[in-house]
């Protein structure tokens, strides 16, 4: 008995009976979903599998296996993305072998039929968790990407000083991005200054240290002077104990201390008005 | 083979690259530089590279060269105008271009060379 004919009496079988396949079926899908989904709902989205499956099963159809693909597809994406897990899952495909194993225990006869039948399920159910993982991927993918975005603003600090508080794990590809906006808006806003701040890095090492003086010697070739502040005590020691040279990049303690170096530079500075002194000149811009 | 021309303004070397650069034009151009220096006696160089896209390593070794052979006439050079892009290869590549003052943009590097005065 080859296995087409025996797929094709089984999808027969399970024409005849869909009313009680599906009913059975979304039953055992509900009760794992743990009331997440309303049975009609279910009963809906596994009606339309259910003729998918005969469909492909009878072997009539060429394109019922594509579209039968394509609708698991969907459906476990959406799963995914809508935080099922694996097991809730790939439930919605199994719980049909368990539907239809319970009808045909009575009629001894459709073994072999089951049993073809019961391959191309877990072929199926593969396939979801395959879909499932990949979804999975893609939203942490995506989260990274957004991620990146989020935690690298360049800010302008003064006129002529725009600064990057970093903020994380400093690796390569942070750097890159870290780097080409911080140049860019170098480019952009004609500043001259800039300060990297890694108060929210959690630890420098080398590797770090080597990103950190990549991007400032980038920035130099630009003709624009790079400090590095927000060192804290722990991190001074790690720097020093592993032998680090910032050579002569000016390193502070603080943002502020930062910029009033730069400042200082500069030739600015700022002070406090004395009670009484009127102002002779308009002051510059204070940050916004 | 395309020449970059060089602008004397006062005492400052003018040289704007508007070609895409190839290896014989930035050899030619230390020559026309250094002949250009020796009789003018300028004080500065200002080589302006905002058009240039693609720099190499190999460039980027004569462009430091420029610098060095200028300082021998007592002259300053200033690299202005660099994009991110080129700036981050030249990173890649290891070359940070020591000897050669680097400004943002012709305006800034022109205040440089005064300053220095």
């Amino acid at each position: 008995m080859d296995v087409d004919s025996s797929q094709q009496r089984m999808a027969a079988y399970m024409r005849d009976h869909q009313d009680k396949v599906v009913g059975r079926w979304s039953e055992l899908v509900v009760a794992g979903l743990r009331g997440r989904s309303s049975v009609a709902e279910v009963r809906r989205e596994l009606e339309d599998l259910h003729s998918l499956v005969v469909r492909a099963m009878s072997g009539a159809d060429e394109q019922a296996a594509g579209e039968l693909t394509a609708v698991l597809t969907e459906l476990s994406g959406s799963r995914a993305r809508n935080g099922f897990t694996p097991r809730e899952t790939a439930l919605g495909v199994f719980a049909l072998k368990d539907a239809v194993f319970e009808l045909v225990a009575d009629a001894a006869d459709l073994a072999p039929e089951y049993l073809a039948f019961s391959r191309m399920i877990d072929d199926l159910g593969l396939l979801t968790f395959e879909t499932y993982a990949a979804a999975r991927e893609q939203i942490i993918a995506d989260q990274a990407t957004a991620m990146l975005e989020l935690s690298t603003p360049v800010i302008r600090l003064w006129d002529g000083v725009i600064a990057v508080p970093l903020v994380g794990a400093l690796d390569s590809a942070r750097t890159q991005l870290v780097m080409e906006k911080l140049l860019e808006t170098l480019v952009a806003t004609g500043a001259d200054h800039a300060v990297l701040d890694i108060t929210g890095v959690s630890t420098v090492d080398t590797e770090v240290a080597q990103h950190l003086l990549k991007t400032v010697s980038a920035a130099r070739l630009l003709g624009a002077e790079c400090i590095v502040s927000g060192i804290r005590p722990q991190v001074a020691q790690t720097i020093v104990s592993l032998g680090i040279e910032f050579g002569d990049i000016a390193t502070k303690a603080t943002l502020a201390d930062a910029l009033a170096h730069v400042l200082n530079r500069r030739g600015q500075r700022i002070g406090q008005q004395r009670p009484g002194q009127q102002r002779t000149e308009p002051q510059k811009p204070g940050p916004a | 083979m395309d020449r970059v021309p060089i602008l004397k303004i006062g005492t400052t070397l003018f040289v704007s690259i508007q070609i895409d650069l190839q290896d014989e034009s930035v050899v030619r151009l230390q020559e026309d530089l250094a002949d250009e220096l020796a009789a003018t006696g300028a004080r500065g160089v200002i080589i302006d590279i905002t058009a240039v896209e693609i720099v190499d390593s190999f460039i980027g070794r004569m462009l430091a060269m420029i610098g060095s052979i200028s300082r021998l006439f007592d002259a300053e050079t200033v690299l202005v105008g660099m994009r991110p892009a080129v700036a981050i290869t030249l990173t890649e590549l290891g070359l940070s271009l020591r000897g050669v003052r680097t400004a943002l943009n012709a305006e800034k590097g022109l205040e440089l060379l005064n300053g220095r005065a």
